[in-house]
């Protein structure tokens, strides 16, 4: 269960693949110009790695060492292609919007680099947790890209509208150069926001005050000074796991507040 | 001839592969830091691009649609790109050595490059020939050599100038490239 919690938790904030990691740009830029088409290529990026991680895993002994990137590629090209045929055939909607970037999920180096770096060593249920993980992040972070830039290029947010109506779209943002910028920014927030100094600053700033009363850290100082044991089943990690999720938690709610 | 050019200017400038249909973003964030590097980089894609649209095109055209396996493409596309690759590093290594040397290290890298596959399948989708295919290869494999090397010429650049502690590293080439992609996006308007 630890096991699991911690994938989880890697994938989708500490090694998140888009704004941490930085890989699988491709997809990343080119399909999320509604927040839809963000949650599509997400969800079927991480049902591929998913499906990866799981194969390579069981099949981790059977590969010969030498021969391991071929083999993965024809696993990975073989589930994209089952992945295309199942879009085309129930969400044509969203196989149209994804066009060639859905055969394109072959050569996303989130899906190798997981294989290599962690379901070609690991046993299965931590390589499925591993793939579930990451694959949220993906999907989270390309959610957020695609809403970001649904907002301000069209004033709506999954097809609603949102903006005023005295709202004037920025077409840019959901031409190719917002792509580029609005990636950059999200990015440039993230390294403010998560940078070493700031997080000690704004911890320090925190626990100047009432620390049962404020929790602006989250309650991470609070739980790590009293006995563990006591806090909630995050918590009840390893003090250190729970001293660096919560904080961070509460900055990506924060990050997210400040884009909208 | 005017076909030839039309598409030479289209793939290298009006649809620039990776500032507006967003491929091989990988090698172009990574190893845009030297013009050198940069420029070493660039010619690798050209040699492995031009090469393998052409070679797919011959086996998809001739092999694939007569067995009626097109659907088989993604895999059989994959496979040619990451055997030609090794295959040219085995080539160069044995007849061109000065080759190798220049472009060796980059060889490798080429296979996740999503630009190659990316050709392969785009060139499936228009409907193109052979010769169409290597021409469009060639075209857009230049269109990644010149933006890269661009990249490459305004990071070394921007070296020098004071950025924002929170834009260092990725964020401020990704406004960069940002930049670059609205000027390119300038040529969608021009017209024969």
């Amino acid at each position: 269960m630890k096991t699991v919690l911690e994938r989880l938790y890697n994938g989708i904030i500490k090694e998140n693949p888009t704004f941490v990691l930085l890989l699988g740009m491709c997809p990343t830029l080119a399909v999320t110009t509604s927040a839809i088409n963000g949650v599509g290529m997400g969800l079927s990026a991480a049902a591929v790695l998913i499906m990866s991680n799981l194969i390579i895993s069981a099949l981790r002994k059977v590969i010969p060492g030498g021969v391991r990137m071929p083999a993965y590629i024809v696993i990975v090209a073989t589930l994209v292609t089952i992945l295309q045929m199942l879009l085309q055939a129930y969400v044509p909607s969203i196989y149209e919007a994804l066009g060639l970037y859905i055969p394109l999920i072959v050569v996303n180096c989130i899906i190798l680099g997981r294989a290599e770096a962690y379901a070609g060593k690991n046993k299965v249920l931590p390589s499925l947790f591993d793939g579930v993980g990451m694959g949220l992040g993906f999907t989270l972070a390309l959610t957020i890209i695609g809403s970001v830039r649904e907002l301000f290029g069209n004033g709506t947010l999954f097809g609603l509208k949102i903006m005023p109506d005295a709202y004037v779209p920025v077409s840019i943002i959901v031409l190719a150069p917002g792509a580029f910028f609005v990636l950059g920014l999200l990015v440039a927030a993230r390294n403010k926001l998560m940078s070493p100094e700031k997080k000690k600053k704004a911890a320090a700033a925190a626990c100047s005050m009432n620390c049962a009363s404020c929790g602006l850290c989250g309650g991470a100082v609070e739980s790590a000074e009293t006995d563990p044991a006591k806090a909630s089943p995050v918590k009840a990690d390893p003090a250190a796991t729970a001293r660096a999720a919560k904080p961070e938690n509460t900055e990506i709610k924060k990050e997210e507040g400040n884009d909208k | 001839m005017k076909t030839v050019l039309l598409v030479l200017f289209s793939t290298i400038l009006v649809n620039n592969v990776v500032l507006s249909q967003f491929l091989g973003l990988c090698p172009f964030l990574g190893v845009s830091k030297q013009v050198k590097t940069a420029s070493g980089m660039g010619l690798a894609v050209i040699f492995v691009i031009t090469i393998s649209s052409a070679l797919s095109s011959l086996i998809y055209n001739y092999l694939l649609v007569t067995l009626e396996l097109t659907y088989l493409s993604t895999i059989v596309f994959i496979l040619i790109i990451a055997a030609l690759v090794q295959f040219i590093e085995m080539f160069l290594k044995k007849f061109s050595r000065p080759l190798y040397e220049a472009l060796g290290v980059y060889l490798p890298l080429i296979t996740t490059n999503c630009a190659v596959l990316g050709v392969a399948l785009t060139n499936v989708q228009n409907e193109y020939g052979v010769l169409m295919s290597t021409l469009a290869g060639l075209g857009t494999a230049t269109g990644f050599a010149v933006a890269i090397i661009i990249l490459a010429a305004i990071r070394e650049a921007m070296d020098l100038s004071k950025v924002p502690k929170a834009f260092r590293g990725m964020p401020i080439t990704l406004i960069t490239a940002g930049l670059m992609a609205m000027a390119f996006f300038g040529f969608s308007g021009m017209a024969f």
